[in-house]
């Protein structure tokens, strides 16, 4: 029977062979739009650490008083300074802790480049690499002691390894990055959680993938200057490093693991014990005022997503309403023309159920021509995908077997509903009515 | 032309009446908020810089050896000097930061030491006596740095500059009433600053949404910033020689010194890339809503069309005995124009509810302006002319249907 309705849908269509373009093009551009600006979409706004990121929070601190919230919202600064960073990594109140700020490195010649380049990457505590569930290649992160031990190692990535050491072993090796030795303890696979949730206070999370990790305490040590935002308040006056460690500076991003509520309330009663010890000791004057946000709703918070790709996926979607608006007319327009045909079908004994499936079969054949046109539209709007977006954001945009499954399902699926009210009144025709009038 | 035979026929098609103006309206909904996000975003990025870009190139310049302030204060001198002497080069000068760089430094400035909440925020330039030749901004008070007021400084160093030059928006900012120059501010610092010249405009290093409210608030301290990452190297090219400039200036660089990173893919930015880069987001967004809105006006339209063929073909036998009675083919023609007048009326009366209320909430969740109701009107404008387009080839095909269809049987 199928087979039978598929031969009728297909020599219906082509009688009209404008309108039947007509809706194959609305649906296929409908649905196309509505994917390219999904591809993007699903890229910046998906979970980077999904079997993790309710366990992982980042703690703020209010270090500068309720009248210098960044929007005046009373929300506390977006990250911490170094003083606040410390006693958070001293009290050790979570099962696991990292500190983390971006630096950039230079990496004198050597090998086949005679010229330096640049790296970066982010100095980390230890427990940055469990935490996060970073794999390892080679080797392994390093552990407390060596973070107390302010030790010169470094972790590479997988890339990073590959360039520098053609991707072989190189645990152990020593490598010299802005001027100073590192012994190398690891290198990790290929891991870019995207957006780059755990560094997002001066970056966008859609970098270039990290190319080192280092110990914080070392990074400290050597005065390695952020390389991501430093935001202060007030009046400040600093000569160097040591009196930009003690000022009211914000650039340290931390990061706290906690497995169950519990330890949240525990660990949220520890943020507020801090501040209100800091109130009592005269450093901020003013209530605790603080947040333990983890990691989806830290990065709704921090706007990751960028506004146009929401605005756009927004946009897409009322054109392929319109689409399938347009489509619903159209296929009203010919089931309606085909009244006496219907009649006649009825009266020689066709069941209202069985014109419901011709027509839904028409209509479903309609879609899957607008859904094959805009899998074809979809693969060359995401190659194009680089004039509509920014180079960091359109790079993440790429077309895999479940956006080729969506597209031919949403084409497929939405030409059928949009054929429902079509359908319905075609089988409601009158058989008598329309055998009388002919 | 009577109005009323024809909302007794539309009766008859409630359906595909309602489908079309509802296709009107979400049509008219989405094309005039689009026109508006285009309009924004083009006007956002055609904004002047007030540099001269067309002469200007960035040399993105980073240390290899990140070590101690003296040394790379003497190699940015020396960096500076050979520059300076390149032929085909006019001027050139060391800064943080630069137009449209998007990120950069900016400061809290306070009209009193001991203020709490900011006056405004300013974007932080630091320049020599040369910076503002270089970018070929225009001093229209006051006077330039001098020699002798040029010092090095280190990051993380908070001594603020006795004197400062600002932009005419920072300064009109401060003091409204004209009196800026030679009067002081303080600039996250306990000790005031005098502002002695005034730049006609520079755009801020970033123009991001944050930003927009401080939009050409820029001040420029007398200072080499010796930052240990590197210095961006701004030079300005005699007319019609940047391209030959650009090509030969990194290599002039690394001959002074090797220990240098300029990236060869993103190191040397003529000030059109800056300028494209700037904006992409900008000019994707307005590209994306210009397609939409294209193919979106030519499938309503088409949509139109296929519908009102439908109706002209089932129609035949009436037309033809509306012929038959003495109907002219214009009276058939204007039947049908009219019909569609109507139908898109309704539509442009729902959609431009729809419109504003699309607009509203946007305004809500992504923080767009509101829509002046300009674009509301073009739409409608817009809409009625497209059906009446939409309707034109149809309708004529029903004026041509001959009065002898009247005596046919279907």
């Amino acid at each position: 029977m199928f087979g039978y309705y598929f031969d009728l849908a297909l020599r219906s269509l082509k009688r009209n062979p404008a309108l039947t373009a007509l809706m194959v093009v609305a649906i296929g551009f409908g649905v196309a739009a509505s994917m390219i600006t999904y591809s993007v979409f699903r890229a910046v706004s998906g979970n980077p650490i999904p079997d993790k990121s309710a366990q992982l929070f980042t703690p703020q601190i209010d270090s500068w008083g309720p009248q210098q919230s960044f929007n005046g919202d009373n929300e506390p600064p977006q990250a911490l300074d170094y003083t606040d960073a410390m006693a958070l990594m001293r009290a050790h109140a979570a099962k696991r802790q990292t500190l983390i700020y971006p630096v950039q490195l230079s990496l004198l010649p050597g090998g086949d480049r005679s010229l330096p380049i640049k790296a970066n990457g982010y100095a980390v505590y230890g427990d940055f690499f469990p935490m996060f569930e970073v794999p390892f290649r080679y080797g392994s992160g390093w552990n407390a002691t060596q973070d107390e031990g302010r030790a010169a190692l470094v972790v590479l990535s997988e890339e990073f390894n590959r360039k520098l050491f053609g991707g072989a072993n190189s645990v152990g090796h020593e490598i010299t990055l802005g001027g100073h030795p590192y012994r190398i303890v690891g290198v990790t696979r290929r891991w870019n959680p995207v957006p780059r949730f755990y560094s997002l206070f001066g970056g966008s999370g859609f970098e270039e993938p990290a190319d080192f990790y280092l110990p914080f305490t070392r990074a400290l040590d050597l005065q390695i200057p952020t390389n991501g935002n430093n935001s202060c308040r007030g009046n400040i006056s600093m000569n160097g490093w040591d009196s930009w460690l003690r000022s009211n500076c914000v650039w340290v991003t931390p990061w706290v693991e906690l497995d169950s509520a519990a330890d949240v309330a525990r660990y949220r009663n520890f943020l507020e014990g801090y501040s209100a010890d800091q109130q009592h000791a005269g450093r901020f004057n003013w209530a605790p005022n603080v947040r333990l946000r983890d990691v989806m709703r830290w990065m709704a918070y921090m706007h990751v997503v960028p506004p146009e790709s929401r605005i756009s996926l927004m946009v897409s979607l009322g054109f392929f309403l319109i689409c399938l608006v347009n489509t619903v007319g159209l296929l009203l327009a010919k089931f309606m023309r085909r009244a006496g045909e219907i009649g006649i079908r009825r009266a020689l004994g066709a069941s209202r159920r069985e014109i419901y499936m011709q027509f839904l079969i028409e209509a479903g054949t309609v879609g899957l021509a607008g859904g094959l046109l805009g899998l074809l539209l979809t693969a060359a709007g995401v190659s194009g995908v680089g004039l509509l977006f920014r180079p960091e954001i359109a790079r993440l945009a790429h077309v895999d077997l479940s956006l080729v499954a969506l597209t031919l399902a949403v084409a497929i699926a939405a030409t059928v509903i949009a054929a429902f009210y079509p359908t319905w009144r075609a089988a409601h025709v009158h058989p008598a009515w329309h055998l009388r009038s002919n | 032309m009577q109005i009323q035979p024809i909302v007794a026929a539309l009766r008859h098609h409630k359906a595909g009446t309602v489908l079309i103006a509802l296709q009107i309206a979400l049509t008219l909904a989405i094309v005039c908020n689009a026109l508006f996000i285009i309009h924004q975003r083009v006007a956002h990025l055609s904004e002047p810089t007030g540099v001269d870009e067309a002469n200007l190139f960035v040399i993105v310049n980073q240390w290899a050896d990140q070590s101690s302030g003296e040394q790379i204060d003497a190699q940015m001198q020396a960096d500076l000097a050979t520059l300076r002497r390149l032929p085909g080069v006019r001027d050139a000068t060391a800064s943080n930061a630069y137009p449209l760089l998007g990120g950069g430094w900016d400061d809290l400035i306070m009209m009193k030491p001991d203020q709490v909440q900011k006056t405004t925020d300013a974007s932080v330039y630091f320049g020599d006596q040369h910076f503002i030749d270089t970018l070929g901004v225009k001093l229209i008070a006051g006077r330039n740095f001098r020699a002798d007021e040029i010092a090095p400084m280190k990051p993380r160093d908070s001594s603020t500059p006795p004197v400062v030059i600002v932009t005419k928006a920072l300064a009109d900012k401060l003091y409204p009433d004209g009196s800026a120059l030679g009067k002081s501010f303080y600039a996250m610092s306990a000790t005031p600053t005098t502002i002695i010249g005034i730049v006609e405009r520079l755009q801020r290093s970033e123009v991001d949404t944050w930003s927009a409210p401080f939009a050409y608030q820029a001040l420029i301290w007398p200072r080499r910033l010796d930052g240990s990452f590197g210095t961006y190297y701004i030079v300005h090219a005699r007319p019609g020689e940047v391209a030959e400039v650009m090509h030969h200036a990194p290599k002039a660089l690394y001959a002074q010194d090797r220990m240098r990173i300029i990236d060869p893919k993103d190191g040397v930015l003529s000030f059109a890339e800056i300028r494209h880069r700037a904006y992409d987001s900008d000019r994707g967004t307005a590209i994306l809503m210009g397609i939409i809105c294209a193919v979106l006006l030519v499938i309503t339209g088409a949509g139109i069309i296929g519908l009102t063929s439908f109706w002209v073909g089932q129609r035949r036998k009436q037309i033809g005995i509306r012929r038959a009675l003495g109907a002219t083919r214009r009276d058939i023609l204007r039947y049908f124009q009219t019909e569609n007048l109507l139908i898109a009326g309704a539509g442009v009366v729902l959609g431009a509810i729809l419109a504003v209320g699309l607009n509203l909430w946007m305004m809500l969740q992504l923080a767009m302006d509101r829509m002046p109701l300009a674009y509301v009107l073009v739409g409608i404008i817009v809409l009625l002319l497209l059906g009446q387009g939409a309707v034109f080839a149809p309708a004529r095909r029903a004026s041509r249907v001959s009065p002898v269809e009247a005596t046919r049987s279907v």
